[in-house]
């Protein structure tokens, strides 16, 4: 590596101040902190420091969605594959290979979009302000997509990623600024900006609408029973089309990632053994869900109300939302007991959304980015606890 | 009324180097030197000009807004050179050591005849008040307000500290003076924090006079404001001193012979010294005797005090005032690809308190594992993204990320309400050492505290 080493010295006067790329620094900048560990040493305080950065810390979390990213494509490709009618579409395990590989084909673009658009617009704001690009991105740049419809247009998704950027964190300082969820203000912005095609019973479609195959999802089709005109009879059919199980390995129409309760799973042990993600917002985020579940069950009525919290669950965007989406630690609650405040509530107000609002199928990207808004007052009550905790010392001492 | 106090948050960073408990002694450095900048926010009005002679014990500068408080020289020699920084600020005053020291002329008293007046007034006269802290502000006591307490450390838990235990032996009658002075001071009690974890020497455990407090648990268990927050917390308005366990038998050897003794045994320690032990030597000594021919070969830093709260010094740089040891570690300013030793390595030679890097998986393995670290910010400064990481290292009942957040804000008001009355700059070391930002946070909490030093003491 002396020979890369070595690349990166001579160009370094070039970017450095005075020289002729003086301008390109932050790019330089990036990639050279991105190939070494730069030679920045202490000069006060704790002279030695953690390893841990944040670039190793974005880069867990893309570990930890790497599950649900490959998941999301197979799914996809089995999905296209039902679309188009083709043989293997009959069981969810057959023609592995070319399930896989047309998923891809829906799956790439949409990635490199995200990251090609988002890390442009990110660059242009570093040289604005002459800073070197902020990690953040690398995440956000991931969890875009995996929460896009399979068959969004490509420039809507570049669109939603500049507006998500921009509006969602650059104007806000950057990296650890923002207020909103960044991938999450991308789904909004979409899901309101573009209402017909991101809305009604094709929303969270993958794959083409042919004769005779529903594009419709399992939410959709359980928000029908809110309505007159229910897909299902009763409970019973919908279990034949959806089961519990086919929900949890996430074998159904979804957005690309979130479908695969098992593979947010797996993404939230990697998230919670590193620390990066917070245990108790993932796990009193669905615990809130849980009971908003137990609540409609026991107010019944119909057949959407009556189903078993548990389902609640693994349907839709709600784990993924509670793994990746709540627990992002700048825009959630920050103390202790806030975050299971937090967590609770987002995956309370998620069902509710979910259920009892006829426009949302689904609940939980608004619930979140409710909670969101909430959070610092959440916070400022935990903290002030703390404070008249101080002040009551002062009185009975 | 003695206090157990057993914590879980903290972290003991291990480190290659320890000292062996072995005591050398050194021939006395040729030269000393006072840095007004050890204590923090002092401004120094010379007593003496350069080429003056002076006596060990005898005043060199004294503080420009409370003239009762001196500083003294530790050795008899020459002032050999005042020199000044910018807008002729004093950064230091070397004093060029008679080979033999002369003491300047006093008799030993016993501190049970004074009361806490005469105490104050020998111990401000003799320049042992420096060795007396406030809290709050982490600054040298002001002496016209009475503390509510006294708290003494018997241990230092930060990382390669030098032993108390071993220290303080053979010096039980010093260190009983030096408390019993203290005691003439307060109307409150004298604590005593004790490591509930191994035997304490004779001097400490019986010591007489004082409220024993014992404390199980991993650094900053030994940090004084650990202490004090968990046996008797700082309110607004309160004032409590602090004095180094050590600097109080060398202020019970003045009652006991008279004489402004500065000599202090220190640890010579960390990864690049050859063979780590202790030393002899006195007070703001030149470290180049000290050091010379005992440091492996290599690019290095040399720290006076302890890793995470000590100062960088060069080599012909001095002893801090506060300081009693000196580590030395590699200076890691060098490239790391990013796949070996870098960012994304495996990451083995890396102590961390994330389960981002396997420290936990070797902790399980070998527990007595010891670390090289060098002075790599591993990282560059960013904004606060991670949360809840410093709460895992910070025993207080403060929220330590709010509170950083208010003093880098200059809130006042937030400052006070989170608690900036209990801290210290060092009670946020290993915040500093374990947050993601790399920001300083030793640093913006010190200016944190002058400011409230401003606007509201």
């Amino acid at each position: 590596m002396k020979f890369l080493e070595n690349i990166l010295h001579k160009m370094e006067p070039n970017f450095s101040k005075g020289g002729k790329f003086e301008k390109w620094n932050p790019l330089f900048e990036t990639m050279a902190t991105f190939a070494f560990t730069p030679k920045l040493v202490t000069q006060k305080g704790s002279h030695i420091r953690d390893g841990v950065d944040l670039k190793r810390t974005m880069m867990t979390v893309i570990i930890a969605m790497i599950p649900c990213l490959l998941f999301g494509i197979y799914n996809t490709g089995h999905f296209a594959e039902v679309a188009k009618g083709s043989s293997i579409a009959a069981s969810y395990w057959d023609g592995f290979g070319t399930k896989f590989t047309s998923g891809l084909i829906v799956v790439l673009p949409i990635l490199v979009v995200s990251y090609g658009v988002g890390l442009t617009v990110e660059f242009i704001f570093g040289m604005l302000r002459g800073h070197a690009l902020h990690e953040g991105f690398l995440v956000s740049g991931m969890l875009i997509p995996l929460i896009m419809p399979a068959d969004v247009p490509l420039w809507m998704v570049g669109v939603a990623t500049v507006f998500a950027v921009v509006i969602g964190k650059e104007v806000f300082g950057g990296t650890g600024m923002n207020v909103l969820n960044v991938a999450l203000t991308a789904r909004a912005f979409l899901f309101f900006a573009y209402p017909t095609s991101m809305s009604g019973d094709k929303v969270w479609l993958s794959g083409q609408e042919v004769d005779g195959v529903s594009g419709s999802t399992a939410l959709g089709d359980l928000a029908s029973f809110m309505s007159d005109k229910p897909v299902f009879e009763n409970l019973d059919a919908y279990y034949g089309k959806y089961s519990l199980m086919d929900s949890f390995m996430g074998m159904i129409p979804g957005s690309i990632g979130e479908t695969s309760t098992l593979a947010c799973l797996i993404g939230a042990a990697v998230l919670i053994f590193t620390g990066v993600g917070s245990l108790r917002i993932i796990a009193s985020f669905f615990a809130g869900g849980f009971v908003m579940g137990m609540i409609l069950n026991a107010v019944g009525g119909n057949a959407y109300l009556d189903l078993p919290a548990h389902f609640h669950l693994v349907i839709g965007g709600f784990a993924f939302g509670a793994v990746f989406m709540a627990t992002d630690p700048v825009t959630a609650a920050q103390t202790a007991t806030g975050k299971l405040i937090y967590g609770f509530l987002g995956g309370l107000v998620a069902i509710m959304i979910r259920v009892l609002n006829p426009a949302y199928p689904e609940g939980v990207m608004l619930a979140i980015l409710f909670m969101n808004v909430m959070a610092p007052i959440i916070d400022h009550y935990v903290i002030q606890s703390n404070i008249k905790k101080r002040l009551k010392r002062v009185k009975t001492a | 009324m003695s206090k157990t106090v057993k914590l879980r948050k903290g972290l003991d960073i291990k480190l290659v180097g320890e000292a062996e408990k072995v005591m050398e002694s050194l021939p006395m450095p040729s030269e000393v030197a006072l840095k007004p900048a050890d204590f923090h926010g002092m401004v120094p009005k010379m007593v003496l000009k350069e080429g003056e002679k002076v006596k060990a014990g005898e005043v060199v500068f004294h503080d420009k807004y409370n003239e009762s408080i001196k500083y003294v020289s530790p050795v008899s020699g020459t002032i050999k050179s005042i020199v000044r920084g910018e807008k002729r600020r004093i950064l230091s005053v070397v004093i060029t050591a008679d080979s033999e020291i002369q003491y300047a002329s006093s008799s030993s008293v016993n501190v049970n005849d004074l009361n806490g007046e005469q105490v104050k007034e020998k111990m401000l006269a003799a320049g042992l008040w420096p060795f007396v802290k406030q809290r709050p502000i982490d600054v040298v006591a002001n002496p016209n307000v009475a503390p509510k307490a006294i708290f003494i450390s018997g241990f230092d838990s930060s990382p390669l500290a030098p032993d108390y235990n071993f220290l303080l032996e053979g010096k039980e009658a010093d260190f009983q003076t030096g408390i019993d002075a203290l005691a003439k001071l307060t109307n409150g009690s004298i604590h005593l924090g004790l490591n509930g974890q191994t035997m304490s020497a004779p001097a400490l455990i019986n010591a007489k006079g004082v409220q024993m407090n014992r404390f199980y648990g991993k650094h900053p268990i030994g940090n004084v404001g650990t202490q004090i927050h968990h046996v008797d917390p700082i309110n607004k308005g309160e004032m409590v001193w602090t004095v180094n366990a050590l600097d109080v038998a060398m202020i019970g050897r003045y009652f006991n012979t008279g004489k402004f003794d500065a000599t202090r045994t220190i640890a010579l320690c960390g990864s690049e010294v050859s063979a780590p032990k202790y030393y002899t030597t006195i007070l703001g000594a030149q470290l180049t005797g000290l050091l010379d021919g005992k440091i492996k070969e290599g690019n290095v830093r040399y720290i006076s005090g302890n890793v995470l709260t000590g100062d960088k010094v060069e080599k012909d740089g001095y002893l801090g005032a506060y300081h009693h040891q000196i580590t030395v570690i590699p200076e890691g300013n060098e490239y790391k690809f990013f796949l070996t030793t870098g960012w994304l390595g495996h990451g083995f030679d890396k102590f961390s308190n994330s389960r981002l890097f396997p420290t936990w998986l070797l902790n399980a393995v070998a527990p007595n594992k010891k670390y090289r670290l060098d002075t790599n910010t591993n990282g560059e400064e960013r904004a606060f993204v991670v949360t809840g990481e410093l709460e895992r290292v910070f025993p207080f009942d403060i929220m330590p990320m709010q509170l950083v957040k208010a003093a880098i804000t200059k809130d006042i008001d937030g400052m006070e309400n989170l608690g900036i009355y209990e801290v210290a700059p060092e009670d946020f070391a290993l915040c500093e050492y374990v947050c993601t930002t790399k920001i300083n946070i030793q640093d913006e909490v010190r200016k944190g505290l002058d400011l409230i030093n401003e606007e509201c003491m």
